[in-house]
């Protein structure tokens, strides 16, 4: 447990050194970078294995950094940090696997990666939201370098406009935070102390404050209207980056929201609740019929996930413990399923075909030429529409239920953008995979591409298994998160619904 | 009488040490290093470098004496601060002194690089109009020397010119404005004016003495509307005087300004932070802070030369400075000097990049840095650092400067003032400013070198310069206190 710190130094450090390995040869990065994020992993598993789920952070490291304005490099853990940590270590450990082809400044490319992650992991133990500033920015530069390097399509646009997107969501948390720390007169930068601050002031400040800090995560988490980054973004980017993107930095932004932006000041927060709902319910149904008519097969993927990030902002704006149990469920849930999504689209299909176009795509049998990717799409596209036996079921559900406690419209709304979701992924399944299917595809020679290796299947495995098995075992996840919400820190957004 | 002077030397040991330094460097180029053409730069930048050091040791031994020969000079902890760092940033722009065939003449160079930082450390502990004016021009005249230095290009000429006419007639502005000063509470010490005034309340001839001081005062800081000279000097000036320019002269400046507004005109001061806002100097200091962010953040975005870009971002970090110098008089001036000192660290690196690559071939246009990273891994690295820490990316001592400064100018009112406005339209200009730093790393970290991608070779100097410069900044964002917690 008291070792989850190390996940960050690791990551720095395993930064540096594939770095410096990357200068004598790529295979020898490589390998720096997957033992770094095995460990990394590693050590949030063995957290994972001892913790006692109780309410409230549990403190990792609390010391004074810059005591001229109360700052503290505080961390501290509870069951939701603990699922995201989870969720990075796996994400980061498949992203290594799926970018084992990278030929090109390999150094650079796992350094940027391993800074990024550090970065991640850091936002996800912050318990001091000076420390969860600094370190969610660092995620945000390597990002650009990332995309613009060793990414695809349009790609040094992608990587500006996310990265500018990022960094004004990031603008604005700033400007808030600073604003009820000054305004408040906060002595520090604590969660609690920020709350503090916030309810000292009238109800027109502790909105703008609230606005502020709500939509600048919620950016970066890919709420309606402020999405666009996300696809364009996530289509540019190199298979490993988009993984990251859409399975764990959008995350950042729902933990954001939900572990500074809401508990800022409850009182705004029912002021705006039911138009963030609306806008999360629009985005989830807007975002899934944009990705219905895509014929870019990655941009289907990159519009699907602002669709399923929808219900996570839906489950917080529903505000009721089953409700926000259900959206941390779904951030875990989403980053494996996308992350898989993204790996087989990005790396076993267009690095092989080179097209990502639907259109191309479907005049090839591709689940004749590559049956494994082929399968994993299936599953994966199965979990994502939210079948029963993955865990994309037990979170849509979980938030579903919280969401109709609150209002049975939301509920209603998000329920018709889960049929829009088995529309678009149904679509993307038969024309991409099954475009040519029948007897006379046995007789034609198939072109060979080339054989899937290890790294992807491994890769693929390890996400799948967890998807699988937290849809049979959602409990696993499901009895951390819960005790986290009954801390006092989060009684008061707790209001929505009967439960 | 006896005892006063010997105070005074006493408290001048790093002045002396500078002038030493310069006189010693220039008898030896002539009796000696003049006849070494090889070795005649090398000779020029070890002992100038020697005399920097000493002085800035000196300067630390000497520790806060306070007032000093009637009140002529404050060593306190501000000015001890800012000597070593005027000093530390002028040994980091020596040390990217170009060789004997690209800059004529190294030994005046250094020499008069010597005496501007002596101008500096004088800025930094002037306490008195009189002193507060002649070490102004004396780092002044040295700078635009420096400036025009390079007699071979024309624009190096044209930089020396603009900026001498516009620094005279920032001068003239001055002098006037100390008279009437003078004229109004009959005393050059700040301590005396401070308490004339806050006597005699504020007659409107005040007025006009603070608005031709900060007019002065906006030139040195490059602050719109008097930045002009800055995008043509910074492109014509050999890159240690630009360096010198951007870094030391501009935290030199800021120290010196702020203790003649802070501690000598302070009453005079008024009010931003609250509406409504009250007359004196800070709402005239908060239209030139909120027109630099604007003008300096925009106009960077249509440059197409890395140095005029760097003069745009220059200008755009003065209008987050004079935020700071608002802040000093409440929260102290530690929030100003690690922001000015940092983008001091900043600024010099990113020149020093630029003098490293101009060995190889002029850079003037932002793709001239395409493809540094295969070129120079080092070079492509300090750069990244450099930049990123001038766009504010944690952990970099940039991000803290902005942060640090943004936070005590909330603390003075929250967002009830002008004041508070002008730190949103700062932070919001910041997600402008990645942008255009974005597009100098882009040419550096990802696209391709254009043709021909020769190795650059960086010299030792430069490079062990440019990596101080850079592991400083990483250090003093780690631990902010450390500069932060001297004041």
């Amino acid at each position: 447990m008291n070792a989850l710190p190390c996940t960050i130094y690791v990551s720095f450090v395993g930064a540096l050194l594939a770095l410096a390995a990357g200068s004598r040869s790529a295979g020898a990065a490589r390998l720096v970078a997957l033992l770094t994020a095995l460990t990394a992993w590693g050590i949030t598993l063995a957290a994972a294995l001892d913790f006692v789920p109780a309410a409230g952070l549990r403190d990792l490291v609390n010391m004074p950094w810059v005591p001229e304005f109360g700052i503290r490099y505080h961390l501290a853990v509870d069951g939701i940090s603990l699922t995201l940590l989870v969720l990075t270590g796996l994400a980061a450990t498949a992203g290594v696997l799926f970018s084992w082809n990278i030929k090109e400044r390999t150094g650079e490319f796992f350094g940027l990666y391993l800074a990024l992650i550090g970065g991640v992991y850091g936002v996800f133990m912050s318990a001091d939201a000076f420390v969860l500033f600094v370190f969610y920015e660092i995620a945000i530069v390597p990002k650009y370098f990332l995309i613009a390097n060793w990414g695809s399509t349009n790609r040094e646009y992608g990587a500006m406009k996310l990265v500018l997107y990022s960094f004004a969501g990031s603008a604005l948390v700033l400007a808030g935070l600073l604003w009820a720390y000054a305004a408040g007169r906060a002595t520090g930068f604590g969660f609690p102390e920020l709350v503090a601050a916030t309810g000292r002031l009238d109800l027109l400040q502790q909105t703008g404050i609230f606005a502020l800090v709500f939509l600048g995560f919620a950016t970066l988490a890919g709420m309606f209207p402020l999405h666009t980054w996300a696809p364009t973004g996530h289509v540019a980017a190199p298979t490993a980056a988009s993984m990251l993107l859409a399975g764990v930095v959008m995350k950042l932004g729902a933990y954001g929201c939900l572990r500074v932006a809401l508990p800022l000041s409850p009182d705004a927060f029912h002021l705006l609740q039911p138009y963030i709902a609306w806008l999360a319910v629009i985005g989830i149904i807007y975002a899934g019929f944009v990705a219905l008519v895509q014929e870019d097969f990655k941009f289907v993927i990159g519009y699907s996930s602002v669709s399923h990030m929808g219900f996570v902002l839906l489950g917080l704006a529903a505000a009721n413990a089953t409700a926000i149990s259900g959206a941390v469920f779904q951030m875990f849930s989403h980053g494996v399923i996308a992350s898989l999504l993204f790996a087989v689209v990005g790396r076993m299909v267009y690095e092989r075909t080179h097209t990502r176009q639907l259109a191309d795509l479907r005049a090839m049998p591709l689940h004749r030429m590559l049956p494994f990717p082929a399968v994993v799409f299936v599953l994966a596209g199965m979990a994502s529409m939210g079948l029963p036996g993955f865990s994309g079921f037990p979170a849509e559900l979980t938030i579903l239920i919280g969401a109709w406690q609150t209002n049975p419209v939301w509920a209603l709304g998000a329920a018709a953008g889960v049929l829009v979701a088995a529309a678009f992924t149904l679509r993307a399944i038969q024309v991409s995979f099954f475009g040519r299917t029948g007897p006379d595809i046995c007789t034609t020679p198939l072109e060979t591409l080339p054989a899937v290796t290890w790294p992807e299947k491994a890769g693929a495995l390890l996400l799948l298994g967890a998807t699988i098995y937290l849809g049979l075992s959602p409990d696993t996840l499901l009895d951390w998160i819960r005790p986290a919400l009954q801390s006092p820190y989060f009684h008061a957004i707790l209001t929505g619904g009967a439960s | 009488m006896n005892a006063a002077y010997a105070e005074l030397f006493q408290a001048l040991r790093p002045e002396t040490h500078l002038v030493v330094g310069a006189v010693l460097v220039l008898t030896l180029d002539m009796i000696w290093a003049r006849h070494r053409p090889a070795n005649r730069h090398h000779v020029a930048l070890l002992l100038g470098t020697i005399a920097l050091v000493s002085a800035g040791y000196s300067a630390v031994t000497l520790g806060t004496l306070g007032s000093v020969y009637g009140g002529m000079l404050m060593i306190d902890q501000l000015a001890v601060a800012t000597r070593v760092g005027v000093i530390g940033l002028a040994a980091l722009a020596l040390a990217l002194l170009p060789d004997a065939k690209r800059l004529r003449s190294p030994a005046e160079f250094t020499a008069i690089l010597l005496f501007a930082t002596t101008g500096f450390t004088l800025m930094a502990a002037a306490n008195n109009l009189l002193i507060a004016f002649l070490a102004l021009e004396l780092a002044s005249l040295s700078l635009y020397v420096l400036a025009g230095f390079n007699k071979t290009n024309p624009e190096s000429a044209e930089a020396g010119l603009k900026y001498f006419l516009f620094g005279g007639m920032a001068a003239a502005f001055l002098l006037f404005g100390f008279s009437l000063l003078y004229g109004l509470t009959g005393s050059i010490n700040l301590g005396q004016i401070a308490t004339h005034l806050s006597m005699q309340g504020q007659p409107p001839l005040l007025v006009v003495a603070l608005v031709m001081v900060l007019v002065a005062f906006g030139f040195k800081a490059a602050a719109a509307p008097f930045h002009l000279w800055a995008p043509d000097v910074y492109q014509g000036a050999p890159a240690p005087a630009a360096a010198l320019i951007a870094s030391a002269s501009k935290l030199a400046g800021l120290v010196l300004f702020t203790r003649l507004l802070w501690p000598g005109l302070g009453g005079a001061a008024g009010t931003v932070a609250h509406l409504p806002i009250s007359v004196g100097w800070a709402p005239i200091v908060a239209m030139l802070a909120g027109a630099s962010m604007l003008l300096g953040n925009i106009g960077a975005l249509a440059q197409s030369n890395v140095r005029r870009l760097l003069a745009y971002s220059a200008i755009a970090h003065a209008g987050a400075l004079l935020l700071g110098v608002i802040a000093a008089g409440r929260v102290g001036p530690g929030p100003l000097f690690y922001y000015a000192a940092t983008y001091g660290l900043a600024t010099v690196g990113a020149f020093g990049v630029i003098a490293a690559l101009e060995s190889g071939g002029p850079v003037h246009r932002l793709t001239d840095l395409a493809g540094l990273h295969r070129r120079s891994p080092l070079l492509a690295g300090c750069l990244a650092v450099f930049i990123l820490s001038l766009a504010g990316i944690p952990p970099l001592a940039g991000f803290f400067g902005k942060f640090a400064v943004f936070a005590s100018v909330l603390q003075l009112g929250g967002l009830a003032g002008p004041a508070g406005w002008l730190v949103i339209l700062a932070i919001a200009l910041s997600a402008v400013a990645l942008y255009y730093y974005l597009l100098i790393l882009k040419q550096a970290l990802v696209a391709a070198p254009v043709e021909n991608p020769a190795p650059v070779k960086v010299p030792l100097p430069a490079a062990i310069a440019l990596l101080l410069a850079a592991g400083s900044i990483v250090v003093l964002g780690l631990m902010p206190s450390l500069l932060l917690g001297l004041f």
